[in-house]
């Protein structure tokens, strides 16, 4: 290995690094504040990408179907609760606006040229269809589980995963896709040349783990998140909401994994399959921050995609092997250290 | 002593909790008037804690819980205080790893969402209160000291201007000499018109400050009345050291 | 009708039923077979031993690849030349290959507590798939072709209707084998497994051997499924033993039921059928040809867990009439030996003594230079008031926690880096403040785990059911405790539906089961009725009586008062007081640590 293959794979290892330590940085956000493992975390990201690959193909994402399915069948649980209980104006105006959301960007993926609007409008009107769900799954999923033990939290994020795997294949088909870069350029530091996604993927990633950390640290709604994770039952006690604190975190998630699938659509070819490894790769580094530690998290998924692009190199074929062996040391030192007497209560 | 107001601020009614098959509490009835503050006593494991969890909703009950004009059938933690209930539970439940500071906060996190932005006075009013809060505004609640962290407990659920606060052994671990200061403050409290229920194993120190107390036993209220006379009966010493079989004895022979 | 006919009726139709099915019926009902094989592992593993684990079909591959390789490679190595071949050799090196990684993997991943251990059998699962995919002496990917078909005592089973017979008898006797070992001394320790593995520890039970044992019989269930797989296959590739795989699996479980043995065959019988059914189906409805059914599959899992997070087998026994759900319980034949029991100590031996016990959390001291002692034939109560430190000071006393300053000496022996297990073997028992019940079992078999040290026959003996003797000694043992305690009547019972009074009795029954010298018991009273606190304290004055040493954490005052030889009371973990009833009660520092200071 010379200097010039060294920095290529420290380049593709630490633009891997840098999505998954956002894929680590939301599971570890979804588990503190609600117990779930989120599985399903990897679709997201397909679908962020397959979603800009098809606008970009001059396609109507037809994942504008899913959005529309899950929003009627929320509002309908919404009217049917209300119509038992008693009828809230407050809240059949959230449904009506709920409805219109929908309609509205459902109209806008209908009507506008996709593939000729700028580039940025098409990453937004990808996020602006793909975040909602976040909090629709959790709600139609997830809240009538909240006191279910841990095991049962963890089968359904597993069976959601295979559910919305199955999605993919429906709504995007079986074929990979691959999505225009950001910009063409290229620079060159020194003797280094470094490809302009690159940049984009470690720029943008920096800049979403600054926001999160501020929104974290400065804002109220930030901390009342922190809060429930901290100590559900104190923050219940502040009104504080577990339903609002779960719907709030699906919704951050859903935004972090589409925004990854954006990002790194112009690097990798990715399938509709394609999420749950890369989500998988995110769960390592989760583990290595022992599922609490935000920036052990960080620096284990980004030593993560280092491992698997030097690995790349030297034994390709083993390259998977090796990433996830290396969690099996890390998940013991984690257990020993972490102080459990009987977690059965 | 201010002048209390005749209205009911808490009104329960044949109130009933069951672990399982066991029932922890078996018809209670309690009123609490607008500007009073009111003990509940009883030794360990008579169910006052439980009695306080289900007024706030935590644990699922049978019976009418009235409170602000307003009937909950087991309501939800949330809705309760929304609606100005406060409770400072008997584990403190503080956000340990998050500053003082931020803890005080997370206390008007409703008002917030309400868009009372006034809380920031509250805050100065819960530090003139608590100036030993104001000195350690931005250290980790989890590195307090216990009376700190009780003092860390009232003043969030302060936070939250709530009609009615609720205690839950606030004198609990905590030296004689910061149990005294901390009944000082619950002193304070009421005679700036705020309702307190306040749940205590110290029955001495409780009856002190509270206008009206239920000696709860069993599960169920074994005594009741105004404070000042409750302080001086004897079977309320009985009731805690278990001289009562003793007393039966005496009688007997 | 009882439950063994119907066992019959269901053994005489699959008995019959390649007779009368057309062959790809037959197919279906070898993968059903195949399949139930597995998830009998994970029923075992997951849903009696509370451990969830996604790498199953990973056993499934070392099963399939060990065989395939040693029946179609050309250079069998030297020793292993005398083996010609055979598939059965092939089995065998395959269990002994499993075995060997199921207990390096065992040995590493067993210990990790809550999410830990599923997100460790994934990154295995993972990690072996590849491994089947990169080695090339395995094939790759394209995998192994031309395998052998098996052959039984001369009769070659190349067809789906000959294998079957083979299939299902492997997988009826699994069930049978699981069976008895839950019907075991075995069988209790792992069903404790669950939910109570402080309190089996506390019994004298080695959780983690217990563990592996699971483990370890659930991949060679999956081992055995997977050299099935290839020889009826007579093909493998690395697909079917990957992660989506092992997915599956949990998911038949999970439907079927997984608390129960027949679950794993209503759940593998459901799924494939469903799947077969979906992908049937689906592509028609949705045109394509995707795998459409995972979506239906996955939602249908979801449903589930919502609704019926116990599968549909528990459904099932709910709907039938009550004369079928009834149990056969074992007949405890009043023949069988007493167990040996322990020489207790002289009346007045020191038995139990803390030495300036100070125990730090943090900042925080919880208990503060404690000394007490507890002699043969006398009951003391530890009191004080809520947070005085007494449960902390009771850990310490049970070695569930160890002191950071002092010494426990139990039988002069300190108490220092000693388990809890070991204690209990030493010839301590205790109760539990927060009752520590397996509800779902009954009354007697609570109470026999207490009994767990006492016998000492192992797993084999436990699945083939040859310990007979031995389990009615320790059920009789356990019939004779709960008689004691006035729970006779209820041996039978399911655990979690006594009373709470009547938990807490059980649970003295159950430690007194395990023939302790020294018994502690962390408040006995709480939540009894009147009568059954006089009840207790007899039982407790009897047994003090007999000169058991008996050391109690109480806060019904009356109850402590009229029992208690001496008191030892507490406040901000320190003694502040020790003596007669009496003493304590007119002691003036007692009075102000339960009433607070007057002033």
């Amino acid at each position: 290995m010379n200097f010039q293959i060294a920095t290529l794979l420290g380049q593709d290892g630490l633009t891997n690094g840098a999505i998954y330590a956002l894929l680590a940085l939301s599971i570890l956000l979804v588990f503190t504040v609600t117990r779930i493992l989120l599985i399903p975390l990897g679709e997201f990201v397909t679908f962020g990408a397959l979603t800009m690959a098809a606008m970009q193909m001059g396609k109507t994402p037809k994942l504008e179907w899913l959005l529309l399915g899950l929003v009627l069948i929320d509002c309908a649980l919404d009217i049917y609760q209300q119509i038992k209980r008693h009828i809230d104006r407050n809240k059949m105006k959230m449904v009506a606006l709920k409805l219109g959301y929908a309609v509205i960007i459902i109209a806008l993926l209908n009507n506008l040229s996709l593939s000729e609007i700028p580039m940025i409008a098409q990453i937004a009107l990808t996020l602006c269809l793909i975040v909602p769900i976040g909090p629709i799954i959790y709600r139609l999923f997830f809240q009538p589980l909240a006191d279910a033990p841990a095991l049962v939290l963890l089968i359904v994020s597993i069976a959601l995963h295979v559910t919305m795997v199955g999605v993919g294949l429906l709504l995007f088909g079986p074929e990979g896709a691959r999505t225009q870069p950001f910009s063409d350029t290229g620079f060159r530091l020194g003797a280094v040349l470094l490809k302009s996604q690159t940049l984009w993927v470690i720029l943008v990633s920096i800049f979403l783990i600054v926001a999160l950390f501020i929104a974290f640290e400065r804002t109220l709604y930030g901390k009342a998140l922190r809060a429930t994770a901290v100590n559900r039952m104190g923050a219940r006690l502040q009104g504080i909401s577990p339903i609002f604190a779960g719907k709030a975190t699906f919704a951050l998630a859903a935004f972090i994994g589409s925004a990854s699938g954006i990002l790194i659509a112009p690097i990798t070819t990715l399938y509709y399959d394609s999420g749950f490894i890369i989500s998988l790769k995110g769960f390592v580094g989760a583990i290595i921050g022992g599922l609490v530690s935000y920036p052990i998290a960080a620096i284990g998924a980004v030593a993560v995609g280092m491992i698997e692009a030097f690995s790349m190199f030297w034994a390709s074929n083993y390259k998977e092997i090796i990433v996830f062996t290396l969690i099996i040391p890390f998940l013991i030192w984690r257990s020993m250290n972490s102080h459990n007497v009987e977690d059965d209560e | 002593m201010t002048q209390a107001t005749e209205k009911n601020l808490l009104d329960i009614s044949d109130l009933h909790v069951a672990y399982g098959k066991v029932e922890a509490l078996t018809g209670i009835d309690l009123t609490l008037k607008e500007g009073n503050l009111v003990t509940v006593i009883g030794p360990n494991g008579a169910g006052k804690t439980t009695l306080l969890s289900a007024i706030m909703g935590i644990l699922p009950s049978k019976g009418t819980i009235h409170f602000n004009g307003q009937d909950f059938i087991c309501p939800n933690v949330e809705t309760l205080v929304g609606h100005g209930l406060g409770l400072v539970p008997e584990k403190r439940e503080l956000f340990s790893t998050m500053s003082v500071q931020d803890n005080l906060l997370l206390g008007a996190f409703q008002r917030y969402r309400r868009g009372d932005k006034s809380y920031d006075q509250t805050l100065n009013e819960i530090y003139k209160l608590f100036p030993r809060l104001w000195e350690r505004r931005q250290q980790q609640a989890g590195t307090l000291s216990g009376g700190e962290r009780q003092m860390l407990a009232i003043g969030r659920a302060m936070m939250s201007k709530p009609k009615l606060l609720m205690l839950d052994e606030p004198s609990l671990g905590l030296a004689p000499l910061i149990t005294r200061e901390i009944f000082r403050i619950f002193a304070d409290l009421r005679s700036q018109g705020v309702s307190i229920l306040l749940v205590e194993q110290n029955a001495r120190a409780a009856l002190k400050v509270a206008d009206y107390a239920y000696v709860l036993e069993g599960g169920q209220i074994a005594m009741q009345g105004p404070a000042a006379e409750l302080a001086n009966d004897p079977k309320v010493i009985e009731a805690y050291l278990g001289l009562a079989s003793k007393h039966q004895e005496l009688l007997s022979s | 009708m009882k439950s063994r006919n119907l066992i019959i009726i269901v053994l005489v139709i699959l008995a019959i039923a390649p007779q009368v099915l057309p062959t790809f019926q037959i197919t279906l009902l070898n993968y059903i077979g195949l399949y139930a094989l597995v998830v009998l592992g994970l029923v075992l593993l997951t849903g009696v031993g509370g451990m969830t684990s996604f790498g199953q079909a990973a056993f499934v591959g070392l099963g399939a690849y060990s065989s395939a390789y040693l029946t179609t490679t050309e250079q069998l190595p030297s020793w292993l030349a005398w083996s010609a071949g055979s598939p059965w050799v092939g089995l065998l090196i395959g269990l002994l290959l499993t075995a060997a990684v199921a207990l390096f993997l065992g040995a590493l991943t067993l210990k990790l507590s809550g999410h830990y251990l599923p997100l460790g059998t994934i990154a295995w699962g993972i990690s072996l798939y590849y491994l089947f995919g990169t080695m090339s002496s395995m094939g790759g990917y394209t995998g192994i072709s031309g395998l052998p078909s098996l052959s039984l005592f001369g009769v070659l089973l190349d067809k789906g209707e000959k294998i079957y017979y083979l299939i299902w008898t492997i997988l009826m006797v699994a069930v049978w084998i699981t069976s008895n070992l839950l019907n075991s001394r075995e069988g209790r320790a792992i069903r404790a497994l669950k939910g109570g593995q402080l309190m089996a520890e506390s019994m004298g039970v080695n959780t983690f051997r217990s563990k592996m044992v699971i483990f370890l019989i659930s991949a060679l269930f999956a081992a055995i499924s997977g050299w099935l797989y290839a020889h009826t296959q007579r093909f493998v590739n690395p697909t079917p033993f990957g992660l989506s795989m092992g997915i599956d699996y949990l998911f038949m479980a999970l439907v079927g039921g997984v608390g129960s043995v027949w679950g794993a065959l209503l759940g593998a019988g459901i799924l494939t059928m469903l799947k077969q059914w979906l992908q049937d189906w689906l592509p028609l409805v949705m045109g394509g040809n995707g795998q459409y059914e995972t979506i239906v599959l996955g939602l249908l899992i979801i449903f589930m867990m919502q609704r019926s997070p116990g599968g549909i087998w528990p459904l099932l026994v709910k709907l039938a009439p009550a004369s079928w759900r009834k149990q056969n319980h074992i007949k405890i034949t009043s023949s069988a030996a007493e167990l040996p029991r322990r020489d207790l100590p002289q009346k007045g031996k020191l038995i139990l003594e803390a030495c300036n016990v100070t125990r730090r959390f943090g900042g925080l001291v919880a208990n503060n230079q404690m000394n007490l002692k507890l002699h043969a034939g006398e009951v003391l109560a530890l009191i004080g008031p809520n947070g005085a430190g007494k449960s902390t000071m009771f850990n310490q006393l049970s070695a569930v926690d160890t002191p950071s300053d002092g010494e426990i000496l139990f039988l002069n022996q300190s108490l220092k880096g000693k388990s809890s297990r070991q204690v209990a073997h030493m010839g301590m028992s205790r109760t539990f403040q927060h009752v520590k019940l397996l509800t779902t079992m009954t009354v007697l078999e609570n109470v026999a785990l207490g009994a767990h040290m006492r016998g000492n026959k192992g797993i084999i003996s436990s699945a083939l059911h040859i310990e007979r003797e031995e389990e009615q000694r320790l059920l009789k043992e356990a019939q004779y405790q709960l008689e004691r305690v006035g729970l006779g009547e209820h041996l039978y019972t399911e655990a979690g539906s006594l009373s709470l009074g009547q938990q807490r009795i059980l649970e003295i029954a159950r430690a007194l089961c395990a023939d302790p010298c020294v018994l502690l018991l962390d408040e006995p009273a709480a939540g009894l009725r009147h009568k059954e606190k006089q009840a207790l304290a007899e039982l407790l004055k009897k047994l003090r009586q007999e000169g058991l040493a008996i050391l109690l954490v109480e806060h019904d005052m009356d109850f402590v008062m009229n029992l208690a030889d001496r008191i030892v009371v507490m406040e901000f973990g320190e003694k502040i007081a020790e003596g007669l009833p009496e003493e304590v009660q007119s002691n003036p520092a007692v009075l102000e640590a339960y009433l607070g200071g007057a002033e």
